[in-house]
């Protein structure tokens, strides 16, 4: 069914292990969702299936705690996005799953707090430097030949887009000072 | 999972503890910091002595740790306390009232990153009016103790938080742009009941000081 007016259902994939860091780390999100008056579901990623992702007119995978590290142990569960011809946006832990899907490499890479992120190409709308807020004990190594780094801190990589699909990565958490990108990706067409 | 509260007595930190309770956490302990800067830069700090009171008819232990309110030591009395927390009550994570301050927040994520503790902030985010009317839904019975920002002044004090408060806070969040969560500073409140408590609180005595948009009560309780 490629039926586009109909399907306009937003996917919120949750990464996080405890429940309790959903309403931190996935509520803002859907919040952001609500206000552009788009439908959504919340899902964990350990029950995600096809159907959830078929369903989708569009996927965020939200982040989750600096202490948690368990959906790095179940990569088997994101397969789908390899072949995905949806749009998808990770956020944070979100864009290490994206990442490594497509052959990047992580390593230690803490930032947590305000930081200062440039942008070396327009996306979703920002083009310039910004402050933005970030919490995480991982970044990216290397990035996959399929993605291109489009935005950089002092330490290192901080977003990412594919090079032919709708598919993107953020490290830090545009949800808390940037909402303005997750409601230009909400928007794309 | 175990957990301790950063708790001020106020309706974020109760709020909190209320929503991590009801995911199915245990609060173990509460960790109140006593600051004796009244414009500590972490800590809320009006009426905080308080919060003894509030952990008795929760039946639930307090570490009561007073601070001189200097930035960076705050920090390490909050470490301390929080190491306390850890081997006293064996807890693994802290929960916090945070909305909306990246200052407060990160602060905290950085020092249970270092402590090993998950770091939950289960308000985060949230709308602040959604707030209000979410503790009025479940019970909550909260009173404002201090005021600090212009548009309020001392007939503030002493109100409970009920409808007539959020459509006030809504006219004066137009007009001055006053943050109706008050994470700001522009308000403090104290929790007399919620669904936590066994009993009510009751206040006995108030006394209120101040001047122009800059309230507190003190306040006594039975």
């Amino acid at each position: 069914m490629e039926n586009g007016d109909r399907i306009k259902l937003i996917i919120l994939i949750s990464l996080c292990r405890e429940k309790l860091h959903e309403l931190e780390f996935v509520n803002p999100i859907a919040e952001i969702v609500r206000a552009e008056t788009r439908d959504f579901e919340i899902v964990n990623y350990k029950a995600t299936s096809l159907k959830d992702i078929e369903k989708a007119d569009k996927i965020i995978i939200c982040g989750t705690s600096l202490a948690d590290f368990d959906y790095l142990k179940h990569l088997e569960n994101f397969e789908w996005i390899k072949n995905c011809k949806k749009p998808i946006l990770g956020i944070c832990a979100g864009a290490q799953i994206i990442a490594l899907v497509f052959s990047s490499k992580l390593r230690k890479m803490q930032e947590i707090g305000m930081i200062k992120v440039k942008f070396d190409e327009e996306f979703f709308g920002i083009n310039q430097e910004i402050e933005a807020y970030s919490l995480h004990n991982l970044g990216f190594k290397k990035i996959g030949e399929e993605l291109q780094p489009v935005a950089f801190s002092e330490k290192g990589v901080e977003a990412f887009k594919h090079n032919s699909k709708h598919i993107y990565g953020i490290l830090f958490h545009p949800e808390v000072k940037n909402k303005e990108i997750i409601k230009s990706f909400i928007k794309i067409k | 999972m175990k957990c301790a509260l950063l708790f001020s007595g106020g309706k974020d930190s109760t709020y909190a503890g209320f929503l991590a309770r009801k995911a199915g956490y245990e609060i173990s302990c509460l960790i109140t910091i006593l600051s004796e800067n009244l414009d500590s830069f972490m800590f809320h700090t009006p009426s905080i002595t308080l919060t003894k009171k509030q952990a008795e008819t929760m039946e639930i232990p307090i570490i009561i740790q007073k601070t001189k309110g200097i930035k960076e030591d705050e920090l390490k009395e909050l470490e301390s306390v929080i190491k306390t927390a850890k081997t006293k009550y064996g807890v693994e994570g802290i929960v916090t009232g945070a909305i909306a301050s990246v200052y407060q927040a990160s602060r905290i994520q950085k020092l249970c990153n270092k402590l090993n503790l998950e770091c939950f902030n289960p308000l985060w985010q949230k709308n602040p009016f959604e707030l209000l009317e979410e503790l009025i839904k479940n019970g909550f019975k909260v009173i404002i103790v201090g005021v600090g920002a212009e548009g309020l002044d001392e007939s503030w004090l002493g109100r409970e938080i009920d409808i007539n408060m959020i459509n006030d806070l809504n006219e004066l969040n137009k007009k001055y742009g006053i943050n109706p969560a008050g994470e700001g500073g522009e308000f403090e409140s104290f929790v007399l009941d919620c669904p936590m408590f066994k009993k009510p609180l009751k206040l006995k005595n108030k006394r209120i000081a101040g001047n122009k948009n800059s309230w507190r009560m003190e306040i006594e309780l039975n």
